[in-house]
């Protein structure tokens, strides 16, 4: 029972104090310095034992701002990644751009100019129904074609490298429609500046 | 004569009397001289109808390991598809003395071959002219150690293919390898499909290529980047792989010119060129396609001469088979008109005896071998099984290999382009890329 009343004692003394703190205007208020103690009363083993739970509740609601920011951050740059991996898709025997592929590209610009360190390398694929040596070349047009729109849209084309896997990394098994349509396609992986990744404001 | 058409049994049996009835039952066809000259200029071998395959009989070997010797003959004889192997029972002994021409004239033998391995551990070849009652060739090959063993085979079909120069003219193709992409890797089998074995160090290894010495390979290496470098690599061990610097990240489908010295392939960030090193062991990469914009142009092949090259290019928006002198210029499409509408044509492998480029072709969806005569323009669908890419000639410019879905897998496959027949090269896992080499001569 006392143990408990002791608690919530220091739980409201800690709150008030955090309160009053962050009234203040200190610069730096991690190594916050310790309150003055309502001295005479408490003999010194509690105070050591509010002392200490004050900066136990001062940790814990530190790391649980921490965590809420580094959850939003980590939300963030998810959704970063997510739109950046986004693949494109082609056509047969084709490197042009389809119109469902430009609101994907438009998101990535976006993102590139809001992550200026950001270089990405785009990787051509192809379907496995062509030759596998011009499927190679094939894909780097694709490639060097998404290259294209994105410096057409004002992204720098240093920020890019662009490579082909022909036929070699398929993303779908089967000789059928449904899985060439989703092998056709481009790829990006980050390879540079993926640290800290920020949404377009 | 009387004892190897009936004094044995079983299968033995029924195949001599099956020759000792061809023997009788035909009258030998009319003999006239065949077409064939050797490289100097002088007509060897045996006087035969153009068209037929003269009769070798292997008389029984003597020595370590001599059955394995004259089944690897055998097969090697008849996978030339220039002879045919007159079977024989395998329970003779080596015969001694003087051969009796006349009698082994009746099993239908144009040629008889003698093989004993020696002592000394050479296979000893003796061929004799049946018709012409005397020996026409005597060679030693030493078998390198281990018995059966990769270098012991090579000198085996070595043997193959001085019977096969010495009885029809035209030297064999058993002494030859093929280079294939196998799993993420290069391997090498040899011409029978024995000896298969990997290439270390070539993970990611694609489009192999052979020198004309069958000493260096050439092939693109896929880093899991993406990036594509081509590897010069000395299948010897005596120097270390070596890659070609580029400023693309593409570098594809490499093949070295006839004369050794220039290696061709294709590069590029976006379209991509054919580019060529010369030498390849230290020159810098020169551009010689020019394709409008930025198209697609892969697959380097280069005439006999050395002076043209074939490969594929998209230039016109989708893959045909163009033909461009070796330093790029008077680019000319090959592969036109004859096709309707049928949207692909690539990979084109030209023939060393300068006669046809062979090349893939897509027929009702499904891709097929086709040759294309370098005088007429004339095409000849050579395939029709399966889905069937990636053609490349024997040194005898008549045997084709290619990739082949036929058996269920993707498989290599031969071809003999004048009788038609086939035969399954590799059967585990996947094969693909064959690349067939030259006339191997020594140990690599």
């Amino acid at each position: 029972m006392f143990a408990s009343r002791r608690s919530i004692a220091a739980v409201a003394l800690t709150l008030f104090v955090a309160t009053a703190c962050k009234k203040k205007p200190e610069p730096a208020p991690a190594p916050a310095p310790p309150p003055p103690a309502p001295a005479p009363a408490a003999p010194r083993v509690n105070q050591d034992s509010i002392d200490a739970a004050r900066r136990a509740a001062d940790a814990a609601a530190a790391r649980a701002a921490a965590d809420a920011e580094a959850r939003r951050r980590a939300a963030e740059m998810e959704s970063v990644r997510s739109a950046i991996a986004a693949k494109v898709y082609f056509d047969y025997d084709k490197d042009e751009i389809r119109d469902d592929a430009k609101a994907t590209l438009d998101s990535k610009v976006a993102i590139l100019n809001a992550n200026t360190a950001v270089r990405l390398r785009i990787a051509g694929h192809t379907d496995d129904r062509g030759s596998d040596e011009y499927n190679l070349a094939l894909g780097q047009r694709r490639a060097a074609s998404v290259q294209r729109y994105l410096v057409a849209h004002g992204v720098a084309a240093s920020r890019f490298e662009t490579v082909s896997f022909g036929k070699e990394r398929p993303a779908a098994q089967g000789e059928n429609e449904g899985a060439w349509s989703l092998n056709r396609r481009a790829e990006f992986e980050i390879i540079a500046g993926g640290d800290m990744l920020r949404m377009p404001k | 004569m009387m004892k190897s058409c009936f004094a044995v049994s079983g299968f033995g049996l029924r195949a001599s009397v099956a020759v000792c009835l061809i023997a009788v039952c035909l009258p030998s066809p009319a003999v006239r001289a065949q077409d064939t000259t050797n490289v100097r200029g002088v007509r060897i071998g045996l006087t035969y109808a153009p068209g037929t395959r003269p009769g070798v009989l292997i008389m029984p070997i003597s020595g370590p390991n001599a059955d394995s010797v004259k089944a690897i003959l055998a097969r090697d004889l008849d996978f030339g598809d220039r002879i045919s192997v007159i079977p024989t029972d395998g329970g003779d002994a080596p015969p001694t003395g003087a051969l009796n021409y006349a009698a082994y004239a009746a099993t239908g033998a144009a040629a008889i071959v003698q093989a004993s391995v020696t002592p000394s551990g050479s296979l000893h070849i003796v061929v004799h002219d049946v018709a012409g009652a005397r020996v026409m060739d005597v060679v030693d090959y030493p078998l390198a150690s281990p018995a059966l063993g990769g270098e012991w085979r090579a000198a085996v079909h070595r043997g193959s293919d001085e019977i096969e120069r010495v009885v029809t003219g035209v030297k064999g193709i058993a002494a030859t390898r093929a280079l294939f992409e196998h799993e993420g890797s290069l391997w090498i089998v040899d011409a029978d499909g024995a000896n298969a074995h990997p290439i270390s160090g070539t993970e990611g290894g694609l489009s192999p290529a052979w020198h004309p010495s069958g000493r260096y390979i050439a092939y693109d290496q896929l880093a899991n980047t993406g990036h594509h470098t081509i590897i010069v690599k000395d299948l010897t061990g005596a120097s270390p792989s070596k890659g070609f610097a580029s400023r693309h990240t593409l570098n594809i489908t490499p093949a070295f010119s006839p004369d050794g010295n220039t290696l061709a392939f294709s590069s590029g960030d976006d379209g991509t060129e054919i580019y060529s090193v010369a030498p390849f062991s230290g020159g810098t990469p020169a551009r010689l396609s020019v394709g409008q914009g930025s198209s697609v142009n892969t697959n380097p092949t280069f005439s006999p001469d050395g002076k043209q090259i074939a490969f594929t290019s998209g230039r016109l928006g989708h893959a045909e088979v163009y033909i461009m002198d070796a330093d790029g210029t008077n680019p000319d499409l090959l592969t036109t008109m004859a096709f309707g509408d049928q949207p692909y044509r690539s990979d084109p492998d030209w023939s060393p005896d300068n006669r046809r480029v062979a090349f893939q072709s897509q027929i009702s969806g499904v891709f097929q071998i086709l040759a294309i005569n370098l005088r007429d323009r004339s095409v000849q669908a050579l395939t029709s099984e399966g889905r069937n890419v990636e053609p490349s000639w024997a040194p005898d410019g008549r045997h084709l290999l290619f990739t082949s879905t036929r058996s269920g897998t993707r498989q290599l496959w031969v071809l003999d382009t004048e009788s038609g027949r086939t035969r399954q090269l590799t059967r585990t896992g996947n094969a693909r890329m064959g690349a067939w080499s030259p006339h191997l001569e020594s140990a690599h």
